[in-house]
Order: structure tokens, then sequence, then C-alpha cells
């Protein structure tokens, strides 16, 4: 309660810092060097979409890290730590825990039975039309809503950090990522996505070090030290979690929504067979897991060494708690460092994101619906191009036009509509003999509007935004209500519209999912399966 | 041509798949949903501190993350050796 010996109320941040523009131009810069390099092997779609297959598993691992610690975690969670304590740390732990989900559910599975996107595995022994359209439903809205979010957020930080209006930060991050994208495919964004997990775990570790070096190594020291400055309820949960039902709410979305969001599926089909992709999230969710225990370090010692009053003086989020406490154990310098850290972070998350909603629109929409994957392969590429391109302007103009609005509650949005859209769908029809075409397109749709439609009603909307005394439904994130009744519409109307070819075909989705892309065991699928082009991947370079 | 008897042991193999996943996602689930419900139900035992600086709630935070981890890990093991090992004699 007592920092008036606030050391950063002299801050650089919001200064153009030369020190954030020549680690950012170097960022742009090497990247944009990989980008050509990346433009010159990427021929075909699987280059485009898959990087060919050819990412091993620690590259994927670092990739997949890459492309899920958003500037929201990092920036984001630092700053509720140093706000709130304990209270900033249930966050930490709760965007962890849908790692293991991924792990152990998903990702090998979608390795052996997918080609570019998560429809790949739901259509595969059902009817593909219906199925891929309700499921690049989910995708693009899905990732509409995350790209906002990190459009606006962009804006936002890049505002702060380096005194740039917003338009130009937001036009900037567009078109570079667009050239990424457009030009690279999945090889540039991986690799860009690999520098950008190095450059943040780097940065982060750094920080945390030169915090701990000043409580001789001890994490406790500095906890305590919190307590003595803020008192001992700042180490105890406070008033974040005074609604028991909404915090598992928010567990359930961002425990089963990671295992639903489509630019994080889209990695599987990057490494060569089901062995490397189990590998990769394995070592994933170790670099995420460092990263959020790294954040613990982070937000209490922003609390301590730069104090609450002086991070609210700034912003009131708190989201400058990170580079505010890299200027004051670091000087100018390093504060330039975090701030070009934190650029190319969101850099990196809107090129996935851009790239995954381009393979719904090419992919799902283009080759499999309209074309009925009669699509020559030079015309997929031309299509996946252009999807990419219009979906990076696309980003570009929402950014704009969110811009003031509060848009952080759109990530728990994006994960409440991808564990409910997405997720259910994705397992039965991996899990589950009888799932059927019908059972499919409703669990999908109901999950997404269902989803949209409780958020809409949430306090989030309706109080917060529209100003309303009070909302229809209760609960800030749907999760509870909506992933559970996108599960129960999907077994329903698949038991009461059964499909025979659907469960036939069960024996071929299970032989595929363990033993990877070999001959179908029974002639008759196989015939079946031929005919239809885009469920038949191309062979990979699998060991099967 | 696959054999019954192949089918018969892929079939086998899914099955435990799909079991020794049930099993990690529930222990995820409960070690995360535990932990929860603790700072929900339970915030004096949360706060309490061990020894100065560390409350039992920041020391559980830290012990999900890292069993997050861990349980990765053991699914690794497992199918590293058992489940590749089933599956490459199933290749034969």
């Amino acid at each position: 309660m007592n920092p008036t010996t606030t050391p950063g109320t002299g801050t650089q941040l919001g200064q153009p810092n030369s020190t954030a523009i020549l680690f950012f131009l170097l960022f742009v810069g090497v990247t944009l060097g990989i980008t050509y390099w990346a433009a010159r092997k990427t021929k075909t779609t699987s280059e485009f979409f898959a990087a060919g297959g050819g990412v091993s598993a620690l590259q994927n691992g670092f990739a997949l890290a890459g492309d899920y610690m958003s500037a929201a975690s990092f920036l984001g969670i630092a700053g509720l730590v140093a706000m709130s304590g304990f209270d900033g740390l249930i966050y930490s732990v709760g965007w962890l825990v849908g790692w293991p989900v991924v792990t152990f559910l998903i990702a090998e599975p979608l390795r052996n039975l997918g080609k570019y996107t998560f429809a790949d595995v739901v259509a595969y022994r059902l009817k593909q039309t219906p199925v891929r359209l309700a499921a690049a439903l989910g995708t693009l809205t899905v990732v509409s809503f995350y790209l906002i979010a990190q459009m606006v957020g962009a804006g936002n930080l890049i505002h702060l950090l380096f005194g740039l209006s917003y338009e130009l930060a937001v036009v900037i991050v567009g078109a570079v990522m667009i050239l990424y994208v457009l030009f690279g495919g999945m090889i540039a964004t991986t690799w860009v996505q690999i520098v950008k997990a190095v450059l943040l775990l780097a940065g982060a570790s750094a920080l945390a070090g030169a915090v701990l070096y000043k409580f001789g190594f001890n994490p406790l020291a500095l906890f305590n030290e919190a307590a003595t400055q803020y008192g001992a309820q700042t180490l105890a949960p406070g008033a974040l979690v005074s609604n028991p039902l909404e915090t598992i709410s928010l567990g359930l979305a961002l425990m089963f929504g990671t295992a639903g969001l489509p630019h994080i599926l889209m990695r599987f089909y990057t490494v060569p067979n089901a062995k490397a992709a189990r590998s990769s999230v394995f070592y994933a969710t170790g670099l995420i897991g460092y990263f959020y225990l790294v954040t613990f370090i982070l937000g209490f010692g922003a609390s301590v060494l730069v104090g609450r009053q002086a991070i609210t003086s700034v912003d009131k989020g708190g989201n400058m708690a990170a580079p505010m406490l890299a200027e004051v154990v670091g000087g100018t310098g390093f504060l330039g460092f975090i701030s070009a850290v934190a650029f190319a972070t969101i850099l990196a998350v809107v090129a996935g994101l851009t790239l995954s909603g381009a393979a719904a629109l090419s992919h799902d929409l283009w080759s499999s619906v309209v074309r009925k994957g009669e699509a020559p392969e030079h015309e997929q590429l031309k299509v996946a191009r252009l999807a990419s391109l219009f979906l990076g302007v696309l980003a570009v103009v929402l950014g704009v036009a969110f811009k003031g609005q509060n848009v952080a509650f759109m990530v728990g949005l994006a994960f409440a509509i991808a564990a409910s859209a997405n997720f259910p769908a994705l397992l039965l029809s991996m899990a589950w003999r009888k799932f059927t075409t019908y059972g499919a397109v409703a669990s999908m749709l109901t999950g997404s509007f269902s989803a949209v439609l409780l958020i809409f009603l949430s306090p989030t909307v309706q109080v917060d935004l529209l100003k309303n005394a009070s909302a229809m439904f209760p609960l800030k994130n749907p999760g509870i209500i909506t992933m559970p009744l996108a599960f129960v519409v999907g077994v329903l109307v698949s038991l009461l519209f059964p499909e025979r070819e659907s469960s036939e075909r069960f024996a071929e989705v299970k032989h595929r999912m363990h033993m990877g892309a070999v001959l179908p065991p029974v002639p008759a699928a196989a015939k079946s399966a031929a005919s239809d082009p885009s469920a038949t991947p191309t062979p990979t370079p699998s060991k099967a | 041509m696959p054999s019954k008897s192949q089918e018969d042991a892929l079939e086998a193999l899914a099955a435990s798949r799909w079991r020794v996943a049930a099993v990690l996602t529930v222990a995820t689930l409960v070690a995360y949903f535990g932990f929860i419900l603790l700072v929900a139900f339970n915030k004096p035992l949360m706060g309490k501190q061990l020894t100065p600086g560390l409350s039992v709630g920041i020391l559980l935070g830290a012990v999900v993350i890292v069993t997050a981890w861990a349980l990765t890990g053991i699914y690794m093991i497992w199918a590293n050796g058992k489940y590749d090992r089933a599956l490459s004699q199933l290749r034969r």
C-alpha cells in the first residue's frame, strides 16, 4: 500500500526508444530473411500449410510454445500477478492445463488422420460438404475473435511501448504478418514462432534472473517482500474467485479450448509422424509451464520493484508491468529489448492464426466443398495465398474497427467456442463408432452458436459493454454449459439418425489412427476412401 | 492382408491407449480442479504461509504446473515404450 519510493515514475515507456526500434528492426529483418528462404521452398499446398511435414519434434515444440504464448500471457498475466498477487497465478496455472489434454487425446490421432485442418479428421468417414462447412464456421469464428483480441492488443501495446499511433501499429503488424504468411507459408511461420519463442523465453528468463539477483536468488524472499509491502493477503486467494462456478467454467474452457484451437491443431501436421507429434507436445508443455512459472517471479517482482501505483499510472490494466520492471532492473536498453520481444510475440501469434484461417477457407471450403476435391495443385496454392491475403487485410480492418473497445474477453470467448464447437466433434469422431454426419454438424453448430449467444447475454457484454443493469446469463464464461451441451447434442442426434457407412468405416479410422497412413485393412473401405480424394491425404514420409 | 488375430491385437491396443489417455486426463482434471476448488472454498488454508513468503496456494499452483508436465512425461514414456513396441509388432 505504500510504494512512495517508487523508482518507476521517470519511465521512458512510450518514448521512441532507439534500442527497442533497433531490436525490432533486427527481428523483422531476420524473419523476413527467413521468409525469403522459405518462399523458395514453398511450391506445394503441403509445404504451404504443413511445411511438407519436415519439422522436427523439438522445433515443433518451440513453435507450439510460440503460437500459444501470446502477449496476453506475457504482459497480461505478469500484470495480473503484479496487481492482484496470488489471484493472477490462478490464470498462469489455468493456461497450462490444456496441454496435457492435447497430449493424451488429440495430438497423435490428429496427426495420423488429417492433412491440414481438424475438419480432415471429423470429415474422414462422414459426408464431406456439411461437416466441412460447419467445421470451417467454427474455425473462422475462433480465429476472428482471437485475431480481434490480438490486433487491438497490438495497437494499444505498441502505442504504449513505442509511442506510435494506434492505426500505424495495426497496419505495421498486419503488413509484416501478411509477408510471412503469403510468401513463406507454414515454413516461414514455423521459424518465426521458433525465433519468437526463444526470444520470449530468453527475455523472460533474463528479467526473472535480474529480479532474483536482488533477492539472493531466493524466490521466497521476493514473495515475502511482496507480503511485507502489500500485506499477507497478496499471497492468498482474493476477490478474483468470488464465484466458484465462474472459475470452473473458465477452467473448462481453458482446458478443453486449447485442444480445439485451429492454429495449435494445425501444427501437428508439420511433423513427420505421430511419434514426433507426441514428443513435440511434451517439449511444448515443458516450455510453456516453465514460462508460466517465470511469470510468478515477473509479477511479484514488478509489484515490489516497480510498485502497483506506478504500474497503474501508465496503464490501468497493469499490462506494462513487465516492460516497466525491465526498465527498473536493466535500464532503457533492457526496456527496449523486452518491448521488441512483446512486439515480436504479437506478430508471430497473428501469423499462426491467419494461416489456420486460410487453411479453413481454401482447404475446407474451396478445395473440398466448392471444388469437391477436383482442384489441381496450383489452383489450391493460389487460393491458399489469396485466402491468407484476405484474412491479413481483414485482421487490419477489424483491428482498426475495434479501436478503443475492451476486447480482453474475446480471448476467453475464443477458448469457449473452441472448447464447445471444435473439441467435442473432434473427440467423438476419433473415439465413437456411432458418430454421424448429422451428429457432427449439430454438435459443431450448437457449440458455436450457444457459446456466442451466452457470451452476448453474459455480464461481460450486457453490463460492462452495453451498460445494462443486469445480464440474462449469470456467468462470464459459458464453457460449463456449452461444452457439455455440444457433446449431448452430438450423441443424441447421432443416435436418432444412424449412418451405416460411418460406423462401417470406423474400423478404417481406428486402424489409421494408430498405424498411420498405410493401406486400409478392408478393401471396400479402401475403395470408398479412394473415391474421395480430400479424405485421402498424399502419402507422407511417416514411418509406417 | 491383416489376419483376424491382428485385428484383435489392434483392437486391444486401441482400447489400452484410450484407457491410458482417459486415466491421465482424469488425473489432470483432478489436479487442476482440486486446486481451483481449494482456492474457492478454503481460502484460509491457501493463504497460510509455510515459511515466510511461501503460501500453500503458491506452492500448490507451482505443483499443478509441474504435475501437468510430469503427466505428459508419463504418457510419453508409456507410448514410446509399450505402445510403440506393440505397434511395430503389428506392422510386421
